[in-house]
């Protein structure tokens, strides 16, 4: 494992992987008894920390990729929400994985790693895409960036330099772990981009399309530091994601935060990005799906087409990459499973829960990710729901699941298993389109801000 | 049989414009008469809603008042609103977007408040502030209150006909002696009610008959907790909490629910108007036609059966199912002959209309500021501003308040409940500014003294806004606009005479069968083939479309000669 080898992306001289010696202060008293001396690990921290914590009254954190991240704000996640969707949302995803991808092969590399065609990515643009092992297992999927002809910038959500560097053996490329030289902030909904406008400088943000990118500075006047701005982000709205060097990440939270104060802006924590995900129709990896390199039997292995991204597979590319044959033939057998949304009937919870006198009990929960059996129309096990949560702006119970190839055409009609109480009860459900909710913001070009679209 | 071939069988033939032939008309561009017409639309009959006033949405309906600011003119929140209505007419799809409103504060003379916040912990120390044993028990009695609202529920969306049935006693011992055709779901009601524990029954006896005040002493002993749940008890009524009747103006109030949360509300985007919008543009995928600017004058009938309607202009139009969602005094009162129906069933109708009590209580004060309030008890912008604010400081502050209106004056020192809708919806005023919509109780239809036209109306404005001011030190100063509302405004702008906002008050004399009309309690008046759709109604007020659905229903029903009552949720046409 990658882990073990004690390689997780971080370079050797990073806090994250450097055990002090000695106890804190100096003394035997504050060590612990089991570390034998050695301090532990302190969590990491986000450059956005010091002001993520102390808006974050409810003392709910996460550990995401070793970093302590805000689950929600405020003691329950729907206000964080409803920004995200009503207003906007400020949401720290500093802990990506990112990569900085250099020198003259730097497409070259990109072109043999990833299942889209890097020949056709501008300078300014940014690509989302998928990764394979030879096998056409999917590894990853994630954003990349190209900052310039030949330096790119790839983000992802798990580790992936040694995996980068193996497949650019021999090539003039320069493949460095850039994660915790830069924050991330995602600025999300339907008033990003007024906000965007007034907390930075020398972007034309009427003139980017979703998926550009540009460059500017913090502030509305000039010096306040570098930022680079794509019209990115995990929430299927309007929204933009600001990356930043780690010495000016805090100048930018306060930027934003300034800029947002007359437009309802509101700090989201990871809750909130997850219901949004989820209406979004966006994949998880961990949860939805499971990289090749962490499935520990071959059944949970998944192609890009199988786990719903199978859009970013780009057969037609000039470049060979990895994966391509397996997943060559995997287009002329047709893909195994499918990756498919589901709406569970509503009348049918309302009778299965007033069988024990309730109405359902279905709002204001987030995100659940305990996988659950979908069935065929009450027969046998077709696949499983991965994640499933009522969209209170939907008003509809949605899931994603991954099912047979056969059970997948939107109509489908199947049966889900659903938790009334303390039963479980099988609900039908259908095979609905993804993404879920789809708002023409979100793509619109020059999107005014504000507007209920 | 299916909603198309309902269709089929009725056979509309001729659809018209500007006149002529429907299948059905509509009286009323209210969010009930615009479910009435989806309801009718989408199972294929040709259907016209005929509005009196230019705008459609009745007591639903926002406006851009001032430039950049927009109002929810009357209603401001959602929660009665029926998920079967959501998800049949597919309101979602058409604009539906309710962003909830998580808390209530309850500000306090002298910098105190009452906090309850979507986090029940929390909302247990706010409370424990107070009492510590209130803190504990309002647990129990919110689980109560939830069962009490699944009950009126459960009994709300069955037919006032076979539900006087499923209540009567004798229900029990066998559904074959009434003369009344038992569904599956009020059988199901009977024996639901026959197995209700003792307390429970007992608490609903209580809800029916008691003051809210009473009701809440059962269960707490802070006063200011008292008050504040008191609230949803006088809404909409000329009641104190102290009068006997109004606890059941609370239970109505936990019928309603988002998501199948009770309790629950939310503010719809745009305001309560985009509700009124949404619905017609449901009713128009399915064909429904609207009209305003086309005030019904008259039902017409012949031959003992419902013909169609006269417009004030003199024009016809043709049809044999009219559905009339105006109040009492309109619907039986002015639109109905009593001449044209058949036997004596019109007896005593008009008159009984003119009694329906009606008389307004509530004003509403909309205001456009320049910043956020500030309360003295918490004055940094927070959630509490996203949620419901209510100015109830104590029961004896709301029994006074009261207490004026009941001789004849608006209170001095009223109850105001109030949000900020542009904090739930940033699109509501400019960046930076605010709107605050207050709903304020008590404002009397007609003054003792003086006339609301007569600088009275701007004087009970003043009361409001020096009221806010002992919460929200300087709000005077951040007034930009200003729009007063009382009674006559409600009885002119919406078309509700007296300007009740439930079109009649919720109290037991005007309920279940007895609402709006014994002889018109099922939605059915005594003239075939005339119905009631509005919050007059079985359901009652509020913006829920219940009682607009079960009468659509209950119509299809009849068009296809079936007996039996319009069914539950699962059932839908
Ligand atoms: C100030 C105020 C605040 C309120 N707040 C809330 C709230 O926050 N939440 C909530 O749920 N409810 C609230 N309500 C109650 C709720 O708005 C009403 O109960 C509900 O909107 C009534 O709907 P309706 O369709 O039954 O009737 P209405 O909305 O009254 O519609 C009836 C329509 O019929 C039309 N009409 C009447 N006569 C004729 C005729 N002869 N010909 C043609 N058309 C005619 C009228 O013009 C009107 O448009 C409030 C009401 C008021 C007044």
């Amino acid at each position: 494992m990658l882990e073990a080898e004690g390689l997780i992306g971080r370079s050797p001289d990073s806090q994250a992987y450097r055990w002090l010696p000695g106890a804190p202060g100096g003394g035997v008293a504050g060590s612990s008894p089991r570390r034998n001396g050695l301090r532990p690990l302190e969590p990491l921290r986000t450059p956005f920390h010091r002001r993520t914590s102390v808006l974050c009254e409810s003392d709910s954190w996460r550990d995401w990729s070793g970093y302590t991240c805000v689950e929600t704000y405020e003691p329950t996640p729907e206000r964080e929400y409803w920004a995200v969707r009503n207003a906007a949302a400020l949401i720290d995803v500093s802990p990506l994985f990112k990569y900085e991808i250099a020198g003259p092969d730097a497409e070259r590399l990109l072109d043999r790693v990833m299942t889209r065609d890097f020949s056709k990515c501008r300078t300014g643009r940014v690509m989302y895409t998928s990764w394979c092992n030879e096998e056409g297992h999917l590894l990853q999927d994630g954003n990349v960036q190209r900052l310039a002809h030949e330096r790119f910038l790839v983000s992802a959500a798990e580790p992936c330099l040694r995996w980068f560097e193996d497949c650019g053996w021999s090539m003039d490329v320069d493949v460095r772990d850039i994660s915790e030289e830069i924050g991330v902030l995602a600025l999300q909904g339907p008033r990003a981009r007024a906000i965007g406008e007034a907390a930075t400088t020398g972007i034309d943000f009427g003139a980017m399309r979703y998926f550009d990118l540009a460059a500017g500075e913090i502030g509305p006047g000039a010096g306040g530091g570098q930022v680079t701005v794509t019209r990115t982000g995990y929430t299927g709205d309007l929204g933009y994601e600001f990356w930043v060097a780690s010495e000016r990440a805090e100048a930018l939270w306060d930027a934003l935060v300034d800029a947002g104060r007359d437009h309802g802006l509101l700090p989201a924590g990871l809750l909130a990005l997850d219901m949004a995900r989820t209406e979004a129709g966006l994949v998880l990896i961990d949860v939805d799906y499971v990289s090749a390199v962490d499935a520990e039997i071959e059944v949970l292995k998944v192609t890009p087409a199988e786990a719903g991204l199978g859009f970013t597979v780009k057969l037609d590319k000039q470049a060979d990459f990895v994966g391509r044959r397996a997943l060559e033939l995997e287009r002329d057998r047709g893909p195994a499973w499918a990756m498919v949304g589901l709406e569970v009937d509503w009348f049918e919870l309302e009778r299965l829960w007033s069988e024990i006198d309730l109405r359902p009990q279905v709002v204001g929960q987030p995100a659940c990710r305990e996988p659950t059996p979908v069935f065929a129309p009450g027969g046998w096990q077709v696949g499983q729901c991965t994640t499933r949560f009522f969209s209170p702006l939907l008003k509809k119970y949605l899931g994603l699941a991954t099912v047979r190839g056969e059970a997948a055409d939107p109509g489908t009609e199947l049966d889900v298993e659903v938790a009334v109480g303390y039963g479980r009860r099988r609900a039908k459900a259908r095979v609905v389109e993804r993404p879920f909710f789809n708002p023409p913001r979100k793509t619109a070009v020059d999107p005014t801000p504000g507007v209920n679209g | 049989m299916t909603a198309e071939s309902t269709a089929a069988s009725i056979g509309s033939g001729t659809p018209s414009r500007g006149g002529g032939r429907f299948d059905a008309i509509v009286v009323g561009a209210g969010h009930n008469g615009l479910v009435a017409a989806a309801y009718l639309a989408r199972a294929g009959l040709d259907v016209v809603v005929l509005e009196s006033s230019p705008e459609i949405g009745g007591a639903t309906r926002s406006e851009e008042a001032f430039p950049g600011f927009r109002f929810s003119v009357f209603s401001y929140l959602v929660s009665l609103l029926r998920p079967e209505v959501i998800h049949e007419l597919d309101l979602v799809r058409h604009g539906l977007f309710l962003v909830p409103t998580a808390s209530t504060l309850n500000p306090l003379p002298g910098g105190d408040c009452l906090f309850r916040e979507a986090d029940p912990q929390r909302t247990y120390r706010h409370i424990a502030r107070h009492s510590r044993r209130d803190a504990e028990a309002l647990f129990e009695y919110k689980l109560e209150m939830r069962r009490m609202g699944h009950l009126m529920y459960r009994l709300q969306r069955a037919a006032p006909d076979e539900l006087a049935a499923a209540i009567g006693d004798r229900v029990a011992e066998s559904a074959e002696h009434l003369d009344v055709d038992v569904s599956a779901e009020v059988a199901d009601i009977a024996r639901y009610f026959l197995d209700l524990p003792a307390a429970r029954l007992r608490s609903f006896v209580q809800m029916l008959t008691m003051s809210s005040a009473d009701f809440l002493g059962q269960w707490f002993e802070s006063d200011v907790l008292k008050a504040a749940l008191s609230s949803s008890s006088i809404i909409g009524s000329m009641l104190s909490p102290r009068t006997p009747g109004s606890a059941y103006v609370l239970l109505h109030h936990y019928m309603g629910e988002v998501d199948g949360a009770y309790r629950e509300w939310g503010f719809q985007k745009g305001g309560t108007g985009a509700v009124a919008a949404t619905i017609a543009r449901a009713a128009r995928s399915h064909g429904a036609e609207i009209r305003t600017d086309s005030p019904v004058a008259r039902v017409l009938a012949r031959d003992g059966r419902t013909a169609g309607v006269a417009l004030a202009n003199g024009d016809e139009l043709r049809a044999g199912v009219v559905m009339s969602s105006a109040a009492p005094q309109i619907s039986l009162g002015r639109l109905l002959d009593p001449e044209d129906v058949p036997g004596d069933a019109g007896a005593g109708l008009v008159e009984r209309a003119a009694r329906w009590q009606s008389g307004g209580c509530a004003g509403k004060v909309n205001l456009a500021i320049s910043g956020l309030p500030r309360f003295e008890c918490m004055p940094e912008p927070g959630p509490h501003l996203s949620g419901g604010i209510t100015i109830a400081p104590g029961l004896d502050y709301v029994d006074r308040a009261y207490d004026e209106a009941k001789y004849g004056g608006f209170s001095e020192r009223p109850f105001i409940d109030m949000i900020i809708p542009s904090v739930l919806d940033p699109d509501m005023a400019p960046p930076g500014k605010h709107v605050l919509s207050c709903f304020v109780q008590y404002a009397p239809y007609e003054l003792a003294a003086g006339d609301w036209d007569d600088g009275r109306r701007e004087a009970f404005g003043d009361a409001v806004v020096r009221t806010l001011a002992e919460y929200a030190p300087g709000i005077e100063d951040q007034i930009l606009h200003r729009q007063v509302l009382v009674p006559p405004d409600i009885e002119a702008i919406a078309g509700i005479p007296g300007g009740n906002i439930f079109h009649g008050e919720l109290r037991l004399s005007q309920l279940f069968l007895l609402r709006p009309d014994p002889a018109a309690a099922a939605f059915r008046t005594p003239l075939p083939g005339y119905y009631l759709c509005g919050s007059s109604t079985q359901f009652g007020g509020g913006i829920s479309g219940g009682p607009a659905r079960l009468a659509a229903l209950r119509v299809l029903d009849d068009l296809r000669g079936v007996e039996s009552a319009a069914g539950g949720g699962a059932e839908t046409p």
